[in-house]
Protein backbone atom coordinates (compact mmCIF):
# COMPACT_ATOMS: atom_id res chain seq x y z
CA UNK A 1 0.00 0.00 0.00
CA UNK A 2 2.23 2.27 0.98
CA UNK A 3 4.92 2.19 -2.07
CA UNK A 4 1.17 2.24 -4.17
CA UNK A 5 0.81 5.70 -2.47
CA UNK A 6 4.29 6.80 -3.46
CA UNK A 7 4.12 6.00 -6.92
CA UNK A 8 1.72 7.84 -7.31
CA UNK A 9 2.63 10.90 -5.29
CA UNK A 10 5.77 10.40 -7.75
CA UNK A 11 3.32 10.61 -10.58
CA UNK A 12 1.49 13.46 -9.75
CA UNK A 13 4.92 15.26 -9.29
CA UNK A 14 6.19 14.26 -12.37
CA UNK A 15 2.88 15.53 -14.24
CA UNK A 16 3.08 18.92 -12.26
CA UNK A 17 6.92 19.67 -13.26
CA UNK A 18 6.05 18.26 -16.89
CA UNK A 19 3.32 20.85 -17.11
CA UNK A 20 4.97 23.81 -15.70
CA UNK A 21 7.97 23.00 -18.48
CA UNK A 22 5.89 23.15 -21.05
CA UNK A 23 3.74 26.34 -19.93
CA UNK A 24 7.01 28.54 -19.26
CA UNK A 25 7.92 27.03 -22.75
CA UNK A 26 4.27 28.25 -24.36
CA UNK A 27 4.05 31.67 -23.17
CA UNK A 28 5.86 34.14 -23.99
CA UNK A 29 9.19 34.76 -21.60
CA UNK A 30 10.71 36.91 -24.10
CA UNK A 31 14.12 35.38 -23.83
CA UNK A 32 17.46 36.93 -23.06
CA UNK A 33 17.15 38.10 -26.29
CA UNK A 34 16.21 41.84 -25.71
CA UNK A 35 18.36 42.22 -22.43
CA UNK A 36 21.73 40.44 -23.15
CA UNK A 37 22.70 41.70 -26.74
CA UNK A 38 24.13 44.97 -25.47
CA UNK A 39 27.66 43.62 -24.08
CA UNK A 40 27.42 39.99 -25.29
CA UNK A 41 27.02 40.69 -28.98
CA UNK A 42 24.80 39.48 -31.26
CA UNK A 43 26.05 35.90 -30.50
CA UNK A 44 23.65 36.06 -27.41
CA UNK A 45 20.57 36.35 -29.28
CA UNK A 46 18.01 34.31 -30.80
CA UNK A 47 17.64 35.59 -34.05
CA UNK A 48 19.92 36.59 -36.48
CA UNK A 49 20.86 40.26 -37.24
CA UNK A 50 20.99 41.15 -41.15
CA UNK A 51 24.51 41.41 -41.04
CA UNK A 52 24.55 37.22 -39.70
CA UNK A 53 22.26 36.42 -42.40
CA UNK A 54 24.11 38.29 -45.42
CA UNK A 55 27.73 36.63 -43.86
CA UNK A 56 25.72 32.68 -43.96
CA UNK A 57 24.20 33.58 -47.35
CA UNK A 58 21.46 31.73 -46.69
CA UNK A 59 18.05 33.07 -45.32
CA UNK A 60 15.33 31.08 -43.25
CA UNK A 61 11.56 32.02 -44.13
CA UNK A 62 9.12 30.30 -42.56
CA UNK A 63 5.74 30.05 -44.92
CA UNK A 64 2.92 27.98 -45.46
CA UNK A 65 2.88 24.58 -47.54
CA UNK A 66 -0.44 24.13 -47.80
CA UNK A 67 -2.49 27.33 -47.75
CA UNK A 68 -3.12 27.89 -51.67
CA UNK A 69 -2.97 30.58 -52.85
CA UNK A 70 -0.67 32.50 -50.02
CA UNK A 71 1.80 29.81 -49.25
CA UNK A 72 1.71 26.05 -51.14
CA UNK A 73 3.40 23.38 -52.77
CA UNK A 74 3.33 23.45 -56.19
CA UNK A 75 3.31 19.51 -58.35
CA UNK A 76 6.68 19.75 -59.04
CA UNK A 77 7.71 20.28 -55.19
CA UNK A 78 8.47 24.20 -55.39
CA UNK A 79 6.87 27.02 -53.34
CA UNK A 80 4.53 29.09 -54.88
CA UNK A 81 2.33 31.95 -53.79
CA UNK A 82 1.68 35.60 -52.81
CA UNK A 83 3.99 34.74 -49.25
CA UNK A 84 6.37 33.19 -51.55
CA UNK A 85 6.60 35.60 -54.41
CA UNK A 86 7.27 38.56 -52.32
CA UNK A 87 10.13 35.92 -50.12
CA UNK A 88 11.51 35.68 -52.91
CA UNK A 89 11.61 39.40 -54.37
CA UNK A 90 13.45 40.18 -50.38
CA UNK A 91 15.60 37.56 -50.83
CA UNK A 92 16.69 38.46 -54.07
CA UNK A 93 17.30 42.14 -52.88
CA UNK A 94 18.96 41.11 -49.93
CA UNK A 95 21.43 39.08 -52.28
CA UNK A 96 21.09 36.12 -50.14
CA UNK A 97 19.53 32.18 -51.10
CA UNK A 98 16.13 31.65 -49.53
CA UNK A 99 15.40 28.31 -47.39
CA UNK A 100 12.09 27.55 -47.12
CA UNK A 101 10.84 26.45 -43.92
CA UNK A 102 7.22 24.83 -43.38
CA UNK A 103 5.44 26.12 -40.44
CA UNK A 104 1.77 25.67 -39.63
CA UNK A 105 -0.99 28.46 -37.94
CA UNK A 106 -0.03 27.54 -34.64
CA UNK A 107 3.87 27.23 -34.56
CA UNK A 108 5.00 30.56 -36.46
CA UNK A 109 5.37 33.04 -32.99
CA UNK A 110 7.29 29.68 -31.53
CA UNK A 111 9.55 29.20 -34.68
CA UNK A 112 10.34 33.29 -34.35
CA UNK A 113 11.08 33.05 -30.87
CA UNK A 114 13.56 30.22 -30.88
CA UNK A 115 15.13 31.99 -34.17
CA UNK A 116 14.39 28.69 -36.20
CA UNK A 117 13.54 31.38 -38.89
CA UNK A 118 14.41 34.64 -39.24
CA UNK A 119 11.24 35.93 -40.92
CA UNK A 120 7.91 34.66 -41.13
CA UNK A 121 6.30 35.27 -44.27
CA UNK A 122 3.08 33.21 -43.60
CA UNK A 123 -0.66 35.18 -43.85
CA UNK A 124 0.51 36.59 -40.37
CA UNK A 125 -2.42 38.62 -39.56
CA UNK A 126 -0.94 41.78 -37.06
CA UNK A 127 -2.81 41.51 -33.95
CA UNK A 128 -1.84 43.73 -30.62
CA UNK A 129 -1.53 39.94 -28.77
CA UNK A 130 1.20 38.55 -31.13
CA UNK A 131 2.35 42.07 -31.75
CA UNK A 132 3.94 41.55 -28.28
CA UNK A 133 5.81 38.36 -28.56
CA UNK A 134 7.29 39.12 -32.58
CA UNK A 135 7.69 42.06 -34.36
CA UNK A 136 5.56 43.11 -37.29
CA UNK A 137 7.02 45.11 -40.28
CA UNK A 138 4.99 47.17 -42.15
CA UNK A 139 1.79 45.28 -43.82
CA UNK A 140 1.62 44.01 -47.27
CA UNK A 141 -2.35 43.13 -47.61
CA UNK A 142 -5.46 43.05 -46.12
CA UNK A 143 -8.31 41.30 -44.23
CA UNK A 144 -11.67 41.52 -43.34
CA UNK A 145 -15.26 39.97 -42.97
CA UNK A 146 -17.29 39.85 -46.27
CA UNK A 147 -20.62 39.15 -47.09
CA UNK A 148 -21.65 36.67 -50.42
CA UNK A 149 -25.24 37.02 -51.48
CA UNK A 150 -27.37 35.90 -54.80
CA UNK A 151 -27.20 38.06 -57.46
CA UNK A 152 -30.59 38.05 -57.90
CA UNK A 153 -31.39 39.37 -54.33
CA UNK A 154 -27.77 40.73 -52.86
CA UNK A 155 -27.04 42.02 -49.37
CA UNK A 156 -25.21 45.04 -50.08
CA UNK A 157 -25.55 46.67 -45.87
CA UNK A 158 -25.88 44.34 -43.06
CA UNK A 159 -28.54 47.31 -41.45
CA UNK A 160 -31.07 46.80 -44.29
CA UNK A 161 -31.69 42.86 -43.80
CA UNK A 162 -35.28 42.83 -42.30
CA UNK A 163 -36.13 40.94 -39.31
CA UNK A 164 -36.64 37.28 -40.18
CA UNK A 165 -33.38 37.43 -42.77
CA UNK A 166 -30.87 35.06 -41.70
CA UNK A 167 -27.54 34.83 -42.19
CA UNK A 168 -25.13 32.05 -42.59
CA UNK A 169 -21.68 31.59 -40.99
CA UNK A 170 -19.62 28.83 -40.00
CA UNK A 171 -19.53 27.76 -36.40
CA UNK A 172 -16.03 29.46 -34.52
CA UNK A 173 -14.64 31.79 -37.65
CA UNK A 174 -14.07 35.67 -36.69
CA UNK A 175 -17.47 36.36 -38.63
CA UNK A 176 -19.55 34.49 -36.38
CA UNK A 177 -17.73 36.29 -33.43
CA UNK A 178 -17.86 39.93 -35.11
CA UNK A 179 -21.49 39.26 -35.89
CA UNK A 180 -22.56 38.05 -32.17
CA UNK A 181 -21.00 41.34 -31.25
CA UNK A 182 -21.66 44.05 -33.12
CA UNK A 183 -25.55 42.57 -34.56
CA UNK A 184 -26.88 41.37 -31.24
CA UNK A 185 -29.88 41.24 -33.14
CA UNK A 186 -29.29 39.19 -36.56
CA UNK A 187 -30.42 35.92 -36.76
CA UNK A 188 -27.54 33.39 -37.31
CA UNK A 189 -27.83 30.57 -39.06
CA UNK A 190 -24.00 28.42 -38.15
CA UNK A 191 -22.68 25.41 -39.88
CA UNK A 192 -19.69 23.51 -38.72
CA UNK A 193 -18.43 22.80 -42.15
CA UNK A 194 -17.22 25.16 -44.82
CA UNK A 195 -19.43 22.41 -47.42
CA UNK A 196 -22.56 22.43 -45.22
CA UNK A 197 -22.87 26.06 -45.74
CA UNK A 198 -22.38 26.58 -48.76
CA UNK A 199 -25.46 24.20 -49.37
CA UNK A 200 -27.36 26.43 -46.87
CA UNK A 201 -26.58 29.31 -48.97
CA UNK A 202 -27.05 27.54 -52.42
CA UNK A 203 -30.78 26.15 -50.76
CA UNK A 204 -31.36 29.54 -49.99
CA UNK A 205 -31.64 28.80 -46.36
CA UNK A 206 -29.96 32.14 -45.68
CA UNK A 207 -30.17 35.15 -47.07
CA UNK A 208 -26.16 35.46 -47.44
CA UNK A 209 -22.76 34.36 -45.76
CA UNK A 210 -20.46 35.81 -43.77
CA UNK A 211 -16.64 34.74 -44.03
CA UNK A 212 -13.41 35.98 -44.48
CA UNK A 213 -13.43 38.45 -47.27
CA UNK A 214 -10.66 36.51 -49.19
CA UNK A 215 -13.06 33.31 -49.14
CA UNK A 216 -16.69 34.84 -49.69
CA UNK A 217 -14.37 35.99 -52.91
CA UNK A 218 -13.05 33.25 -54.32
CA UNK A 219 -16.75 31.43 -53.54
CA UNK A 220 -18.66 34.06 -55.35
CA UNK A 221 -15.81 34.08 -58.46
CA UNK A 222 -16.14 30.08 -58.46
CA UNK A 223 -19.51 30.08 -58.29
CA UNK A 224 -21.34 31.86 -61.19
CA UNK A 225 -24.78 33.61 -59.66
CA UNK A 226 -23.68 35.06 -56.34
CA UNK A 227 -22.01 38.29 -55.60
CA UNK A 228 -19.91 39.98 -52.87
CA UNK A 229 -22.69 42.53 -51.61
CA UNK A 230 -20.07 43.51 -49.08
CA UNK A 231 -16.68 42.99 -49.72
CA UNK A 232 -14.96 44.92 -46.35
CA UNK A 233 -17.20 44.34 -43.21
CA UNK A 234 -15.90 45.50 -39.45
CA UNK A 235 -12.49 45.85 -38.12
CA UNK A 236 -9.99 46.10 -41.25
CA UNK A 237 -7.27 43.58 -40.35
CA UNK A 238 -3.82 43.33 -42.11
CA UNK A 239 -1.05 40.73 -43.39
CA UNK A 240 2.72 41.63 -42.32
CA UNK A 241 5.84 39.64 -42.28
CA UNK A 242 7.32 39.06 -38.61
CA UNK A 243 10.73 39.34 -36.96
CA UNK A 244 11.68 37.54 -33.29
CA UNK A 245 11.49 40.32 -30.96
CA UNK A 246 14.08 43.14 -31.12
CA UNK A 247 15.62 41.94 -34.71
CA UNK A 248 15.77 45.95 -35.72
CA UNK A 249 18.51 45.22 -38.30
CA UNK A 250 16.32 42.89 -40.42
CA UNK A 251 12.97 44.76 -39.36
CA UNK A 252 14.39 47.33 -41.18
CA UNK A 253 15.77 45.72 -44.15
CA UNK A 254 12.36 44.72 -44.33
CA UNK A 255 10.37 48.00 -44.24
CA UNK A 256 12.71 49.46 -46.75
CA UNK A 257 11.82 46.84 -49.38
CA UNK A 258 8.28 47.24 -48.82
CA UNK A 259 8.49 50.81 -49.17
CA UNK A 260 10.70 50.93 -52.04
CA UNK A 261 8.48 48.16 -53.65
CA UNK A 262 5.58 50.17 -53.58
CA UNK A 263 6.78 52.66 -56.14
CA UNK A 264 6.86 49.73 -58.53
CA UNK A 265 3.85 48.46 -57.65
CA UNK A 266 5.41 45.56 -56.56
CA UNK A 267 2.53 43.87 -54.69
CA UNK A 268 0.23 44.69 -57.64
CA UNK A 269 2.49 42.39 -59.40
CA UNK A 270 2.36 39.57 -56.88
CA UNK A 271 -1.86 39.72 -56.58
CA UNK A 272 -1.59 39.86 -60.50
CA UNK A 273 0.59 36.42 -60.59
CA UNK A 274 -0.40 34.83 -57.30
CA UNK A 275 -3.80 35.45 -56.61
CA UNK A 276 -5.78 36.97 -59.70
CA UNK A 277 -6.92 33.39 -60.57
CA UNK A 278 -8.72 32.06 -57.48
CA UNK A 279 -10.00 36.29 -56.39
CA UNK A 280 -10.28 38.10 -59.69
CA UNK A 281 -9.34 41.21 -60.68
CA UNK A 282 -12.32 43.32 -59.16
CA UNK A 283 -10.85 43.06 -55.18
CA UNK A 284 -7.08 43.86 -56.50
CA UNK A 285 -7.20 47.46 -54.41
CA UNK A 286 -9.67 45.78 -51.55
CA UNK A 287 -6.64 43.07 -50.69
CA UNK A 288 -3.26 44.80 -51.81
CA UNK A 289 -1.58 47.52 -49.56
CA UNK A 290 1.31 48.83 -51.16
CA UNK A 291 4.09 50.38 -49.77
CA UNK A 292 3.25 49.20 -46.50
CA UNK A 293 0.41 52.47 -46.32
CA UNK A 294 -2.75 51.08 -45.40
CA UNK A 295 -6.01 53.26 -46.25
CA UNK A 296 -6.26 54.85 -42.46
CA UNK A 297 -3.21 56.03 -42.80
CA UNK B 1 -16.90 5.42 -59.85
CA UNK B 2 -16.97 8.61 -57.75
CA UNK B 3 -14.27 11.23 -58.65
CA UNK B 4 -11.46 10.82 -56.19
CA UNK B 5 -9.37 13.32 -57.87
CA UNK B 6 -6.87 10.82 -58.61
CA UNK B 7 -5.40 12.30 -61.29
CA UNK B 8 -3.54 15.08 -59.28
CA UNK B 9 -1.10 11.83 -58.07
CA UNK B 10 0.21 11.94 -61.80
CA UNK B 11 0.66 15.78 -61.82
CA UNK B 12 4.22 16.33 -61.85
CA UNK B 13 6.37 14.73 -59.86
CA UNK B 14 3.58 14.23 -56.66
CA UNK B 15 3.91 10.88 -56.92
CA UNK B 16 7.30 10.66 -56.26
CA UNK B 17 7.30 13.19 -53.71
CA UNK B 18 4.51 11.27 -51.63
CA UNK B 19 6.86 8.26 -51.54
CA UNK B 20 9.68 10.65 -50.61
CA UNK B 21 8.09 11.69 -47.96
CA UNK B 22 6.93 7.95 -46.99
CA UNK B 23 10.82 7.80 -47.14
CA UNK B 24 11.09 10.51 -44.77
CA UNK B 25 8.88 8.78 -42.45
CA UNK B 26 10.57 5.18 -42.56
CA UNK B 27 14.01 6.88 -42.05
CA UNK B 28 13.12 8.25 -38.99
CA UNK B 29 10.44 5.75 -37.55
CA UNK B 30 13.24 2.96 -38.09
CA UNK B 31 16.32 4.58 -37.08
CA UNK B 32 14.40 4.95 -33.88
CA UNK B 33 12.88 0.97 -33.69
CA UNK B 34 16.55 0.21 -34.27
CA UNK B 35 17.96 2.07 -31.20
CA UNK B 36 14.69 1.92 -29.14
CA UNK B 37 14.30 -1.85 -29.25
CA UNK B 38 17.46 -3.00 -28.04
CA UNK B 39 17.28 0.06 -25.27
CA UNK B 40 13.73 -1.25 -24.46
CA UNK B 41 14.72 -4.56 -23.58
CA UNK B 42 18.03 -3.13 -21.61
CA UNK B 43 15.81 -1.18 -19.76
CA UNK B 44 13.19 -3.82 -19.08
CA UNK B 45 15.49 -6.00 -17.52
CA UNK B 46 16.96 -3.59 -15.24
CA UNK B 47 13.26 -3.05 -14.18
CA UNK B 48 12.75 -6.61 -12.56
CA UNK B 49 15.39 -6.24 -10.20
CA UNK B 50 15.27 -5.77 -6.84
CA UNK B 51 17.14 -2.34 -6.51
CA UNK B 52 14.23 0.09 -5.38
CA UNK B 53 16.50 3.34 -6.49
CA UNK B 54 16.68 1.78 -10.22
CA UNK B 55 13.09 0.80 -10.04
CA UNK B 56 12.42 4.07 -9.02
CA UNK B 57 14.05 6.20 -11.75
CA UNK B 58 12.65 3.84 -14.46
CA UNK B 59 9.46 4.39 -13.26
CA UNK B 60 9.47 7.77 -13.33
CA UNK B 61 10.79 7.60 -16.98
CA UNK B 62 7.57 5.23 -17.68
CA UNK B 63 5.39 7.82 -16.40
CA UNK B 64 6.63 10.54 -18.09
CA UNK B 65 6.19 9.09 -21.33
CA UNK B 66 3.09 7.40 -20.56
CA UNK B 67 1.83 10.90 -19.32
CA UNK B 68 3.44 13.29 -22.07
CA UNK B 69 1.41 13.07 -25.47
CA UNK B 70 4.18 13.27 -28.38
CA UNK B 71 3.25 16.40 -29.98
CA UNK B 72 4.22 17.79 -26.39
CA UNK B 73 7.70 15.84 -26.54
CA UNK B 74 8.04 16.97 -30.28
CA UNK B 75 7.81 20.54 -29.05
CA UNK B 76 9.79 20.06 -26.05
CA UNK B 77 12.91 19.04 -27.87
CA UNK B 78 12.42 21.16 -31.00
CA UNK B 79 11.53 24.28 -29.61
CA UNK B 80 12.37 23.37 -25.91
CA UNK B 81 16.25 22.66 -26.55
CA UNK B 82 16.77 25.78 -28.33
CA UNK B 83 14.93 28.17 -26.38
CA UNK B 84 16.73 26.70 -23.06
CA UNK B 85 20.41 25.28 -24.31
CA UNK B 86 20.70 27.38 -27.25
CA UNK B 87 20.92 23.75 -29.48
CA UNK B 88 19.45 24.34 -32.90
CA UNK B 89 18.32 20.70 -33.30
CA UNK B 90 16.93 19.84 -36.98
CA UNK B 91 13.13 18.80 -36.96
CA UNK B 92 14.45 15.17 -38.06
CA UNK B 93 16.87 14.31 -35.44
CA UNK B 94 14.32 16.18 -33.17
CA UNK B 95 11.57 13.87 -34.07
CA UNK B 96 14.49 10.48 -33.40
CA UNK B 97 15.34 11.35 -30.42
CA UNK B 98 11.56 11.77 -29.27
CA UNK B 99 10.81 8.43 -30.73
CA UNK B 100 13.71 6.72 -29.31
CA UNK B 101 12.62 8.46 -25.62
CA UNK B 102 9.04 7.21 -26.32
CA UNK B 103 9.83 3.79 -27.84
CA UNK B 104 12.39 2.71 -25.36
CA UNK B 105 10.03 3.21 -22.68
CA UNK B 106 7.08 1.33 -24.03
CA UNK B 107 9.49 -1.46 -25.03
CA UNK B 108 11.20 -1.69 -21.43
CA UNK B 109 7.71 -2.04 -19.77
CA UNK B 110 6.39 -5.07 -22.63
CA UNK B 111 9.76 -6.31 -22.11
CA UNK B 112 8.81 -6.34 -18.06
CA UNK B 113 5.61 -7.55 -18.67
CA UNK B 114 6.71 -10.57 -21.23
CA UNK B 115 9.74 -11.39 -18.60
CA UNK B 116 7.67 -11.52 -15.30
CA UNK B 117 5.09 -13.70 -16.82
CA UNK B 118 7.50 -16.47 -17.21
CA UNK B 119 5.59 -18.99 -14.12
CA UNK B 120 8.49 -19.66 -11.48
CA UNK B 121 7.71 -23.03 -11.87
CA UNK B 122 10.03 -22.44 -15.09
CA UNK B 123 12.71 -21.22 -13.32
CA UNK B 124 12.75 -23.77 -10.64
CA UNK B 125 12.53 -26.95 -12.97
CA UNK B 126 15.48 -25.60 -15.03
CA UNK B 127 16.99 -25.69 -11.73
CA UNK B 128 16.14 -29.15 -10.98
CA UNK B 129 17.49 -29.75 -14.45
CA UNK B 130 20.96 -28.92 -13.02
CA UNK B 131 20.72 -25.73 -15.37
CA UNK B 132 23.17 -22.90 -14.07
CA UNK B 133 21.54 -19.50 -13.79
CA UNK B 134 23.09 -18.06 -17.74
CA UNK B 135 21.86 -21.44 -19.13
CA UNK B 136 18.31 -20.80 -16.98
CA UNK B 137 18.05 -17.49 -18.88
CA UNK B 138 19.62 -18.82 -22.64
CA UNK B 139 17.53 -22.20 -22.91
CA UNK B 140 14.67 -21.22 -21.12
CA UNK B 141 13.59 -17.64 -19.88
CA UNK B 142 14.68 -15.90 -22.90
CA UNK B 143 12.91 -18.02 -25.57
CA UNK B 144 9.92 -17.81 -24.23
CA UNK B 145 10.22 -14.44 -23.16
CA UNK B 146 10.90 -13.59 -27.26
CA UNK B 147 7.91 -15.53 -28.64
CA UNK B 148 5.45 -13.26 -26.20
CA UNK B 149 7.08 -10.06 -27.09
CA UNK B 150 6.85 -10.35 -30.57
CA UNK B 151 3.45 -9.33 -31.61
CA UNK B 152 3.65 -6.79 -29.03
CA UNK B 153 6.38 -5.22 -30.47
CA UNK B 154 5.54 -5.56 -33.49
CA UNK B 155 2.42 -3.55 -32.73
CA UNK B 156 4.76 -0.74 -31.00
CA UNK B 157 6.90 -0.76 -34.19
CA UNK B 158 4.04 0.17 -36.41
CA UNK B 159 2.47 2.75 -33.96
CA UNK B 160 6.18 4.54 -34.44
CA UNK B 161 5.80 4.26 -38.35
CA UNK B 162 1.90 5.75 -38.00
CA UNK B 163 2.97 8.39 -35.01
CA UNK B 164 5.55 10.19 -37.96
CA UNK B 165 2.57 11.84 -39.35
CA UNK B 166 2.33 14.12 -36.44
CA UNK B 167 6.20 15.84 -37.12
CA UNK B 168 5.00 17.78 -39.74
CA UNK B 169 4.71 20.15 -36.84
CA UNK B 170 7.74 20.81 -36.43
CA UNK B 171 8.42 21.33 -40.13
CA UNK B 172 9.34 18.07 -41.07
CA UNK B 173 7.84 17.43 -44.43
CA UNK B 174 6.58 13.37 -44.43
CA UNK B 175 4.06 11.61 -46.25
CA UNK B 176 0.89 13.29 -45.03
CA UNK B 177 2.37 16.80 -45.35
CA UNK B 178 3.12 16.23 -49.04
CA UNK B 179 -0.76 14.68 -48.88
CA UNK B 180 -2.06 18.50 -47.47
CA UNK B 181 0.20 19.94 -49.93
CA UNK B 182 -1.17 18.12 -52.84
CA UNK B 183 -4.68 18.59 -51.74
CA UNK B 184 -4.05 22.39 -51.29
CA UNK B 185 -2.38 22.84 -54.06
CA UNK B 186 -5.15 21.91 -56.37
CA UNK B 187 -7.81 22.90 -54.01
CA UNK B 188 -9.67 25.08 -56.53
CA UNK B 189 -8.90 22.70 -59.70
CA UNK B 190 -9.59 18.93 -58.50
CA UNK B 191 -11.74 19.76 -55.11
CA UNK B 192 -12.45 16.23 -54.26
CA UNK B 193 -8.45 15.45 -54.24
CA UNK B 194 -8.34 14.68 -50.69
CA UNK B 195 -10.16 11.57 -50.54
CA UNK B 196 -7.68 10.45 -53.40
CA UNK B 197 -4.59 11.08 -51.57
CA UNK B 198 -5.56 10.51 -48.48
CA UNK B 199 -6.65 7.20 -50.04
CA UNK B 200 -3.02 6.73 -51.52
CA UNK B 201 -1.33 7.60 -48.01
CA UNK B 202 -3.48 5.07 -46.56
CA UNK B 203 -1.87 2.01 -48.97
CA UNK B 204 1.76 3.71 -48.53
CA UNK B 205 1.22 2.85 -44.88
CA UNK B 206 -0.56 0.02 -45.40
CA UNK B 207 2.40 -1.14 -47.54
CA UNK B 208 5.22 0.05 -45.16
CA UNK B 209 3.51 -2.31 -42.22
CA UNK B 210 2.00 -4.75 -43.66
CA UNK B 211 5.61 -6.49 -44.58
CA UNK B 212 6.15 -6.15 -40.85
CA UNK B 213 3.01 -7.87 -39.99
CA UNK B 214 4.06 -10.37 -42.11
CA UNK B 215 7.32 -11.34 -40.22
CA UNK B 216 5.44 -11.23 -37.12
CA UNK B 217 3.48 -14.37 -38.19
CA UNK B 218 6.33 -15.85 -40.16
CA UNK B 219 8.48 -15.57 -36.62
CA UNK B 220 5.27 -16.79 -34.82
CA UNK B 221 4.81 -20.32 -36.62
CA UNK B 222 8.38 -20.61 -36.64
CA UNK B 223 8.01 -20.63 -32.95
CA UNK B 224 5.14 -21.98 -32.35
CA UNK B 225 6.89 -25.05 -30.44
Amino acid sequence: MKTKGFKKLLALGLAAVTAVAFTACGSSTPAPAASGSADNGASADVYRTLDDIKADGTINIGVFSDKSPFGYVDENGDYQGYDVYFANKLAEDLGVKVNFVSTEAANRIEYLQTGKVDIILANFTVTPERAEEVDFALPYMNVALGVVSPEAAPVTSLDDLKADDQVIVISGTTAETYLTENYPKLKLQKYDTYANAKNALENGNGVCWANDNTEVIAFAKQNPGYTVGIPQLGNNDTIAPAVSKGNTTLLEAINAEIEALGAENFFHADYEATLLDTYGADFEDTLVIEGGKTAAQ
Amino acid sequence: MPDLGLEVLFKGTNMLRLLGGLGVALKISLIAVAISIPLGILLGSLMTWKNPVARAILRLYLETVRIMPQLVLLFLVYFGTTRWFGWNLSGELASIIVFVFWGAAEMSDLVRGALISIPRHQYESAEVLGLNKVQTYVFVIIPQTVRRLIPLSINLITRMIKTTSLILMIGVIEAMKVGQQIIEANRMSSPNAAFGIYLAVFFLYFIACWPISLLAGYLERRWKN
